[in-house]
């Protein structure tokens, strides 16, 4: 068993909000992600959950049982810091058996799931080093095994791969879901990177100044935004959002375009609107029945593919092109869209009005 | 009181400076540097120099005029005399200095055991007021001694703690345990507060955590800290001057003062005396010199 479930955390640090009634529900065995940029209230969600944060208001419920009070020694989590937090004067081996000493284990127990910890993150010769002799990759995964030496209801991981270069965090993404995987452990996983919590993810929270906005798988969060905000977080480069209102059969955008109105609307004639079209779902290079006018402003080769970015009025379109394609800024064009995967948002309250249609 | 305490930190760096422009003057100084800095040992040093030579000369040497500054004739006679009485046993000079060992020692121990939990606390708990509370404990420190020393001198007499031992550590350690909790806190401040979420989430409580992982990387803070805190109690002379007056519960400072004024002084016995007087703290400041300057964490946390 590992369930985690919090329930209307309130949390605030002077006149800072931290927490702001968060509530999330973490299922046994899955890979949790709460995803949110600097100072959405992540870390200190995360903190609440292993009880090193005095709420001020909400509950922790750990496997079903009220645990908001308990400290962190009687929760049975382990935890991985952003920083690592290796205890500077231990070896890695002591930092990696600390979980253990504290729980009076043996010490050829300790010995045995030291060793086997090891070679499962494949640290067998660092282990008579002192952190400040191993590099952050090293450092991270000494922490990732202390944290897995003992099998506890839940891993918490706080922006594990953020201190890392590129190549390493890909390359432990992998592990890491792999070792959730072996494990079938539950993991609530925080970060800041949305690539992470797209490939990781079973469940994905995304978080704004200490509110929930939307709980999902990550193909939910993606395809299907609550409101506008995180449609804007999620996806790279960052959906394109056009100001717009219905009129009849039509969409009139601010900037003066028409476009067929979606048949999944259901928002009435006249009401501010977001439209909002991912770089994927726009083209400049096919032609459609719906598309919009605009001037090429610039080109973002990334290898892969190019984005390109059109001025429609005042406002930027970025569209995912070949990475072939060339152009000269300011050259008219026009912008395919593809209207059966956009979305409308309500510009007064950001909220999604695609969901009732589809 | 912020006398005793600017000549606590001023006799750091006037001790630590002479042996460097020694030893610094082998590896390439410039000359004038070497010279400028041997003027200043000299000028910071003669008051030093002449207590230790009056110390060792014969009493005709010490009154001699012109002074003797090398052909004097040596004896020890007066360390002696600090140690043991003229008739034989011990002399109350050297009672005066076992009671400013156990003074000073104890005071220390009491502030430092006092002191570094409270500064760990300042530094890890969100405490209400917490800028006010220290700037308060802080303020108990303005006040020199003389202006409290009266008020002190009445409710000691009234608990009966006037001219004990216990009362002039407790008041010396009263006086240091403001000192001890800021310097602490800076130090605690300094070491990740991670350490002990992480110990506590690998099964410790706050305390094991704070004992098994924060505090062997404060012991450096804390033997600078100790170090200040001792120099106060050791030097310390108003409040001993006026708390104390039998000979079995006086320190050292008040004793030696009080060889000064008869109708003759033996100047040869007060060098002496001061000489001794001084050597512990010279002592226990050089074997703790590095951890002076030490840096506390070891640096496993990326910042």
């Amino acid at each position: 068993m590992g369930t985690v479930a919090v329930h209307g955390l309130r949390k605030s640090f002077g006149k800072v909000q931290a927490l702001d009634g968060v509530t999330l529900d973490v299922p046994d065995g899955s890979f949790f992600v709460v995803l949110g940029p600097s100072g959405a209230g992540k870390t200190t969600t995360l903190r609440a959950i292993a009880g090193l944060e005095k709420l001020d208001a909400g509950s922790v419920h750990l496997d079903g049982r009220d645990a908001t009070g308990d400290p962190p020694a009687a929760r049975d989590l382990a935890m991985v810091f952003q920083n690592y937090a290796l205890y500077p004067r231990h070896t890695a081996y002591e930092n990696i058996a600390s979980p253990l000493r504290a729980r009076r284990c043996s010490s050829s127990e300790i010995a045995a799931a030291v060793e086997q910890m090891s070679r499962l993150l494949h640290i067998e010769r660092l282990l008579q080093r002192r952190p400040a002799q191993l590099s952050g990759g090293e450092m991270q995964r000494v922490a990732l095994a202390r944290a897995l030496v003992r099998r506890p209801r839940a891993f918490l991981m706080d922006e594990p791969l953020t201190n890392l270069d590129l190549k390493l965090r890909v390359e432990m993404r992998t592990e890491l879901t792999r070792i959730h995987r072996s494990l079938g452990a539950t993991f609530v996983y925080v970060t800041n990177d949305q690539v992470e919590a797209l490939s990781m993810a079973d469940q994905v929270a995304v978080l704004k100044e200490g509110k929930v906005q939307q709980v999902g798988t990550p193909t939910e969060v993606y395809e299907r935004p609550a409101n506008q905000w995180v449609a804007g977080f999620v996806g790279s480069p960052p959906i394109s959002l056009l100001a717009c209102h219905a009129e009849g059969d039509r969409l009139v955008g601010a900037e003066g375009w028409t476009l067929p109105r979606p048949r999944w609307t259901t928002a009435e004639d006249g009401r501010a609107l977001l439209l909002g079209l991912r770089a994927e779902d726009l083209s400049v290079e096919q032609r459609g029945n719906a598309s919009l006018p605009g001037e090429l402003y610039g080109l973002e080769p990334l290898g892969d593919r190019t984005v390109v970015d059109v001025r429609v009025g005042t406002e930027i379109l970025k569209v995912k092109a070949r990475p072939t394609i060339t152009g000269t800024p300011g050259e008219r064009l026009l912008v395919t869209v593809d209207l059966d995967r956009a979305h409308l948002f309500d510009a007064g309250t950001g909220l999604s009005l695609s969901e009732a249609g589809r | 009181m912020a006398v005793s305490v600017d000549e606590a930190v001023s006799a750091g760096p006037v001790r630590d400076h002479t042996p460097p422009a020694r030893r610094r003057g082998g590896r390439g100084r410039s000359v004038l540097e070497v010279a400028l800095l041997a003027v200043l040992a000299v000028v910071m040093l003669f008051p030093v120099l002449w207590m230790i030579q009056t110390s060792i000369k014969e009493n005709r040497d010490v009154y001699a005029i012109p002074a003797k500054f090398f052909d004097f004739q040596v004896t020890m006679d007066h360390f002696k005399d600090v140690f043991v009485a003229s008739g034989g046993g011990r002399s109350a000079l050297s009672v005066s200095f076992l009671n400013s060992v156990v003074v000073a020692g104890a005071s220390t121990v009491l502030a430092t055991v006092l002191g570094v939990p409270a500064a760990w606390a300042y530094s890890r708990f969100a405490v209400k007021a917490k800028k006010d509370q220290l700037f308060f404990i802080l303020s108990t420190r303005f006040m020199p001694p003389v202006v409290v020393v009266i008020p002190i001198f009445l409710m000691y007499r009234q608990v009966g703690l006037i001219d004990t031992k216990l009362g002039l550590i407790l008041i010396y350690a009263a006086y240091n345990l403001p000192f001890t909790i800021w310097m602490m806190k800076g130090f605690v401040d300094e070491v990740p507060a991670e350490y002990e979420d992480a110990a506590m989430l690998d099964g410790y409580t706050r305390l094991q955590a704070f004992r098994r992982f924060t505090l062997p990387l404060l012991v450096p803070g804390i033997a600078a800290t100790a170090v200040f805190a001792l120099i106060f109690s050791w030097n310390e002379f108003v409040f001993a001057i006026f708390l104390t007056s039998s000979d079995d519960v006086r320190t050292a400072p008040p004793a030696i003062a009080g060889l000064i004024g008869g109708t003759t002084v033996d100047w040869g016995l007060v060098a002496a005396a001061s000489v001794v007087f001084a050597l512990p703290v010279l002592v226990f400041a050089y074997l703790v010199r590095k951890h002076l300057v030490a840096g506390v964490t070891l640096g496993a946390v990326r910042r």
